[in-house]
């Protein structure tokens, strides 16, 4: 895909955001806008994946660690085809495989099972392991929130990944400063990541999570590094493409109702006021 | 008194626990490369340092870091390994059981194995002497609770495990304790072991505490006809043999190194109150800590003995015969 295509992409998979969480009435808006260029990118254009096997044994393996941005992981498989679009409208519905928080039995191609924040690079360093002790050539592809570098665990598994030299794991930390309570330099300041990752031995790839030039240089370059695990850290804006929730921590772990739905599905369709919507 | 099943009879060996899981785990490994083990810097006490230096390729210390443990091995298991991960109990589900309850979750092929388990932990004192990792791991759906009652069953039960597929977690103690299952005695996952039969009280013991129960049925033959089961899995629970055995007896006693609350006891109480309530004792920790001391003395101090079980079956069978319940 070009560029524009993925970018184009991006904006579907937005707009399945915003219909999937009005329809289900709660969940996660901010995180799941912010991460659609990146998760876009990944099911487009570098996981070596089949829609059709999502059991397949040399599919690269993707891990959610912050489970609540479900719908941006749900779009995106969406459109690449592992299961149909009308699905969508089932997330955190009774008896859906789109649970509020992915379970890998509940839906195939989801790997993991998360939510509970802090344990996805532990499980990714496991699935990278067992990779490794097989010969493998697939590769193993962790997303964290920034929020859940306040969890032990998180580092934990930093220092682990750094002694085991896991070449097959690259890890994107969702770097969009918010989370439930506020700013995560407010409610426990972070810093530099990239000073803390470099410091416990990690390869450090620093982005615009919305350039799709850095994305794709990125994460090629990540696979690339052979005996280091990397880690990018994608600066993400929360809320991303529906101005009145861009940057603004409220919309972390809220739904839009009908009203303010209309307004970002508009404001998506037409790429900004940029195109014409065929819903006018 | 008449065994069931194959015991050693007048042996006085002692090993531990952890012993026979070290042994069984190398014998697997040689036969399964899907077998991998992880610790949290305990291989040596968790007896598992023999087979990191056999299979250091499939041999993975982590540190200090109980969480990270079980979300490592459940990475490792969602991608078909058979991940053993040891600690010690009280940290291992104690600290990490978001994490295990996750691995359940996604039924990852993981086996928790807590080491340090119970009173006979000793000198440590009461910070590692877990007395409540069974009430942990019993409400986890998906999850397979077993503990061996000696050295050679924890060989068996390694080997069971490794079989079965699902998250289990392994419950194993420091001490040299009696050995007094053989090599010949069958093991089953999920099978009450009856191993003598009783009409009038009947002892379910789990782990260290299968020893005294059979002592004191042994001292109470003559008088009093006791029956003494193993039940080294606590989940799933063989209800229907444990109902079945506790109406024949009409009375009941529990033998348990951890509280009382949440372990076997506890186990063996739902079963009956729905099913067949008869008068029960349940021995165990009453809610309490542990401290330092010699494991026998700890044993005997906290009333796990084979003195108490007597205590138990005799209260109990009073008040069976006095026609009460309670």
């Amino acid at each position: 895909m070009t560029n524009k295509e993925l970018e184009l992409k991006a904006e579907e998979v937005r707009t399945s955001i915003i219909e999937m969480l009005l329809e289900a009435g709660s969940g996660h808006s901010a995180g799941s806008l912010g991460m659609a260029d990146i998760m876009t990118t990944l099911y487009f254009e570098i996981l070596n994946i089949n829609p059709k096997k999502p059991d397949w044994l040399e599919r690269d393996r993707l891990v959610l660690s912050c489970g609540h941005i479900c719908p941006v992981l749900y779009a995106a498989m969406a459109h690449r085809g592992f299961f149909p679009l009308e699905s969508l409208k089932t997330l955190r519905q009774f008896g859906s495989p789109l649970q509020g928080h992915p379970h890998n039995l509940d839906l195939p191609g989801v790997e993991t099972s998360s939510g509970p924040l802090g344990q996805g690079l532990s499980q990714a360093i496991g699935i990278a392991l067992a990779g490794r002790l097989d010969h493998a050539k697939w590769q193993v592809y962790a997303i964290l929130s920034d929020g859940e570098h306040d969890e032990g665990q998180t580092w934990e598994a930093i220092l682990y990944g750094a002694k085991e030299k896991l070449g097959n794991l690259t890890v994107i930390v969702d770097r969009n400063n918010i989370q439930i309570d506020g700013l995560t330099e407010e409610v426990l300041p972070l810093g530099s990541l990239k000073d803390k990752y470099q410091a416990f031995g990690w390869y450090v790839l620093e982005i615009d999570g919305h350039n799709f030039n850095e994305i794709l240089s990125a994460l090629r370059h990540a696979k690339a590094v052979i005996d280091q695990p990397v880690v990018i850290i994608a600066k993400t804006i929360p809320g991303k493409g529906v101005d009145f929730m861009e940057n603004n921590f409220h919309w972390h772990g809220q739904a839009p109702d009908a009203e303010q739905a209309k307004v970002a599905l508009r404001e998506l369709r037409t790429l900004r006021g940029q195109i014409l919507s065929e819903h006018d | 008194m008449k065994y069931l099943i194959p015991l050693h009879e007048g042996n006085d060996e002692h090993r531990s626990t952890r012993d026979g899981f070290g042994e069984a785990l190398i014998e697997l490994a040689k036969k399964d490369e899907k077998i991998v083990v992880l610790t949290a810097d305990v291989a040596e006490s968790t007896r598992v340092e023999e087979y990191a230096k056999a299979f250091s390729e499939r041999f993975f210390d982590v540190g200090v870091s109980e969480q990270n443990l079980l979300g490592v091995a459940t990475g490792l298991a969602l991608s078909g390994k058979t991940p053993f991960a040891t600690a010690y109990a009280v940290f291992s589900p104690g600290r990490n059981w978001d994490q295990l309850r996750l691995a359940c979750y996604s039924k990852a092929n993981i086996k928790i194995v807590g080491a340090h388990a119970g009173l006979t932990t000793g000198a440590d004192g009461a910070t590692h002497q877990a007395l409540e990792d069974l009430s942990l791991t019993r409400p986890i759906p998906n999850l397979a609770v077993v503990v061996p009652a000696d050295y050679e069953q924890a060989k068996k039960a390694t080997e069971a495990i490794a079989q079965h597929d699902g998250p289990v977690y392994l419950r194993l103690g420091r001490e040299n304790m009696p050995v007094v299952t053989t090599a010949e005695t069958p093991f089953k996952l999920g099978e009450a072991q009856e191993i003598v039969n009783g009409t009038d009280v009947v002892v379910f013991a789990c782990g260290i505490m299968l020893a005294p129960a059979l002592k004191a049925a042994e001292e109470l033959s003559g008088r009093l006809n006791v029956g003494v089961v193993n039940v080294h899995t606590l989940k799933p629970l063989d209800e229907k043999k444990i109902v079945e055995l506790a109406k024949q007896a009409g009375a009941v006693v529990t033998a348990e190194e951890h509280q009382v609350t949440g372990g076997l006891g506890s186990a063996i109480a739902e079963t009956l109150a729905e099913h067949c309530p008869v008068p029960m004792k349940r021995l165990g920790v009453q809610d309490q800590f542990g401290q330092s001391g010699p494991a026998q003395m700890l044993l005997e101090h906290y009333g796990l003995t084979a003195k108490a079980v007597i205590g138990a079956a005799e209260e109990v069978v009073k008040r069976k015969d006095a026609g009460q319940s309670s």
